[in-house]
């Protein structure tokens, strides 16, 4: 259920001056002006979203370099965003250049790494996401009340946490257009990636007996099973989770006993521990006992990108296409 | 001469100095390594002697029975896990590996390897893991005289955890390449410097006199290293899971080459504890009374103290905090073969590395083929235990 709350106009919480740092800078972000404009966020009430976006509307002002009228009040001009995944999101539908910060880990696309990255998504500190004087933060996962604090500074805030699944994913670009006033480019994108996602699973020759996989998220064997995103990507393609029915998972992310990943002898592992861990097929085949499992004996160890692995991003159709190249090529 | 350990085993179970009358009539060099090796001496009676043996007996029966305890508990955690071949074939599996022993064990060569290259590691790092923390427990303990004092006390794990949290986060690059495991190697080292650091500023500030100064000041030095561990971490929320990881213990990675890194120091911490055993007896009268019974009490403490950190370091550094063991696997054996460290020392070499195969047993089944973390089980198993022997033996 998509909920979008109106936030409370409040009356000069502080004055602040907006310089020209950008040339697309418009408007201020919290107003020095009490005109008690509430916004006309229509709800939303499409599709159950697991994310709840918020949206606290602030009553626009016109930075006074700006021009007179500004028609576009309701859509944000400065944008921190805290969250990897949804600076990849913002770029992708064109609202890039409305970035002034993003958190610490937002590396892609190359262009976020020319921002700010001094915040933290994990322990934002308001008084610092304040100080880019921004209309719009964009959270990935509100664990610590950022929202509220946002409230009282009057700034818009916009939280999409972790997705469980693609759709959520679409449900989360298309909140993002719309709250950046993006809407068409979010609506191709989202079109594109069914599409694209559409292809490669059309694409992927489906073998006689499924292929199983192990899917490593670090070297202590913690996995993920079907039931999560990542989970869901293989499942696109009907490959067998070695780690579902692994109980007492924690929510989808089990730790693996090895005896147990070398006698499900898996087709396929996926490392997405590359980055953080150093690991890779070398030192995944040197493993005392992991010399017989077939993905290690036929070469179908894949390196993933740790980051794309973990993000539910646009960049989840190009991970797909990797797990496609490598299901065709352990059949070939 | 009336053997002082003798003496003080009868006066009951207990780690306080003030439930031993300190009434040794004859001041014998404290330390004799030659069990039973005075007698004939002025004074000794055949009562004496009778009571003597009947000591001696129960010593060796209560080794016996340690060792077969670790016996069977690594038969049994050899045997469970998991996957691999049915149970019951990985003991003849094992004895068909056995030199000049050759025998039908009908496991394959994939389930053999999933045991051998597995299984066993883990098995036998849990065993001396389980060894090495608890007989430091009870070395520390002896020395500080303090039932509370675990083997992490003086800062062997904390110290350990800001170097492993260093090199997973800061250090990543800098360790590329390393011939050994960064995270050991450096989590080792920390471990060793901060009991040192915490020796130190025991001994500039509490004069020698006092082991209570030692373990204020280990709490002192403590509470700053974990303080700067969690401000790294803060600092690097990326690698949380993976500290956290590491400072929950595990055997669950444990490989050949794991045992091979610790071996060595546990061998030296349990050999230097085991020859140490008297002199612990002797700690329990109180550090004056030690010292007029011809015990070097500065001296002695230090060589136990570093014994024990040289132990809890190693096994620290491959298999993280795995706590409960090394606190209170001592007191049980306290409780069930009596207080005196002739017994406590090996029977806690003994029953603690059993216990923490044992224990590891569950770690790997209850959610299989999830693993439970090992820290979880000790104490979800050890605690209840525990408070039976306690409401059994009512003595501590």
């Amino acid at each position: 259920m998509t909920t979008i709350r109106t936030g409370h106009p409040r009356p000069a919480v502080r004055t602040l001056s907006v310089l020209a740092a950008a040339a697309t800078l418009v408007l201020a972000a919290c107003g020095s002006d009490d005109r008690g404009a509430v916004a006309d966020t229509p709800d939303d009430t499409t599709g159950a979203a697991t994310t709840e976006a918020a949206i606290t509307a602030s009553p626009g002002t016109a930075a006074p370099e700006t021009t007179a009228e500004n028609s576009d009040s309701d859509t944000p001009a400065r944008i921190v965003s805290l969250s990897p995944t949804h600076t990849e999101i913002l770029f992708a539908i064109d609202a890039g250049d409305l970035l002034v910060a993003v958190d610490e880990f937002s590396n892609h696309p190359p262009q976020a790494l020319e921002l700010p990255d001094e915040l933290s998504g994990f322990e934002p500190n308001v008084e610092a996401i304040a100080g880019y004087e921004p209309d719009l933060v964009v959270i990935g996962g509100d664990f610590t009340g950022l929202g509220e604090q946002l409230d009282a500074l009057g700034i818009a805030w916009w939280d999409g946490p972790a997705a469980m699944t693609i759709d959520d994913t679409y449900r989360q670009i298309e909140e993002l257009g719309e709250v950046t006033g993006n809407e068409s480019e979010a609506g191709t994108l989202v079109a594109e990636m069914q599409s694209s996602i559409e292809e490669i699973v059309a694409a992927t020759p489906v073998p006689d007996e499924p292929l199983s996989f192990y899917h490593e998220l670090d070297p202590t064997y913690f996995s993920a099973d079907s039931t999560t995103f990542i989970g869901e990507v293989y499942s696109l393609l009907g490959l067998q989770n070695i780690a579902d029915g692994a109980e007492g998972d924690a929510g989808g992310f089990p730790q693996l006993n090895a005896e147990f990943i070398v006698s499900a002898d898996p087709d396929l592992i996926f490392l997405a521990d590359t980055k953080c861990c150093g690991e890779s097929a070398q030192t995944v085949a040197a493993r005392p006992g992991w010399q017989d499992i077939t993905a290690v004996v036929d070469g179908n160890v894949i390196e993933m990108d740790d980051d794309v692995a973990s993000r539910w991003g646009p960049r989840i159709v190009d991970y797909l296409a990797d797990v496609s190249d490598a299901v065709a090529a352990a059949q070939s | 001469m009336t053997r002082l350990d003798d003496e003080l085993h009868v006066t009951g179970a207990g780690t306080g100095a003030g439930d031993v009358p300190r009434t040794s009539t004859t001041p014998s060099p404290a330390g004799d390594p030659a069990d039973g090796a005075s007698e004939g001496a002025a004074g000794a009676t055949s009562v004496l002697d009778e009571a003597d043996r009947s000591e001696r007996r129960r010593d060796v029966r209560w080794l016996v029975s340690g060792l077969a305890f670790l016996v069977g508990a690594v038969v049994v955690g050899a045997s469970i896990g998991p996957a691999g071949p049915e149970w019951w074939r990985v003991p003849l599996a094992l004895v068909d590996h056995l030199p000049l022993i050759s025998l039908d064990s009908g496991v394959s060569e994939a389930e053999w390897n999933i045991v051998w290259q597995i299984r066993m590691p883990r098995v036998v790092l849990g065993g001396l893991v389980g060894a090495a923390l608890s007989v430091a427990g009870a070395g520390y303990q002896g020395v500080f005289r303090n039932p509370l004092v675990d083997p992490y006390l003086l800062g062997a794990a904390a110290g350990a955890g800001l170097g492993a949290t260093l090199v997973l986060t800061v250090g990543r690059d800098a360790t590329v390449g390393w011939p050994i495991d960064p995270v050991q190697t450096v989590a080792f080292v920390f471990a060793l410097c901060t009991v040192a650091v915490t020796y130190f500023v025991g001994a500039a500030f509490g004069g020698t006199r006092s082991g209570a100064t030692l373990v204020l000041a280990g709490v002192a030095v403590v509470s700053f290293v974990t303080a700067v561990q969690t401000f790294l971490l803060q600092r690097n929320l990326d690698v949380v899971r993976e500290v956290f990881q590491w400072i929950l213990g595990r055997l669950s990675g444990s490989t050949w080459s794991d045992v091979r890194v610790v071996t060595p120091y546990v061998l030296v911490a349990v050999a230097v504890l085991l020859l140490h055993r008297r002199h612990l007896d002797v700690f329990r009268v109180g550090d004056e009374e030690a010292a007029t019974l011809g015990v070097s009490v500065q001296r002695t403490r230090l060589v136990i103290v570093v014994a024990a950190t040289l132990g809890t370091a190693a096994v620290v550094s491959v298999s993280g905090l795995i706590g409960f063991v090394g606190l209170v696997v001592p007191h049980a054996i306290r409780l069930m073969a009596g207080a005196t460290y002739r017994r406590v020392i090996p029977l806690s070499i003994l029953f603690g590395g059993g216990f923490l195969i044992l224990a590891d047993v569950p770690g790997r089944m209850l959610t299989s083929p999830a693993e439970t973390p090992i820290g979880v089980v000790t104490a979800f198993i050890g605690a209840p235990f525990f408070v039976y022997l306690l409401r059994t033996r009512k003595v501590v």
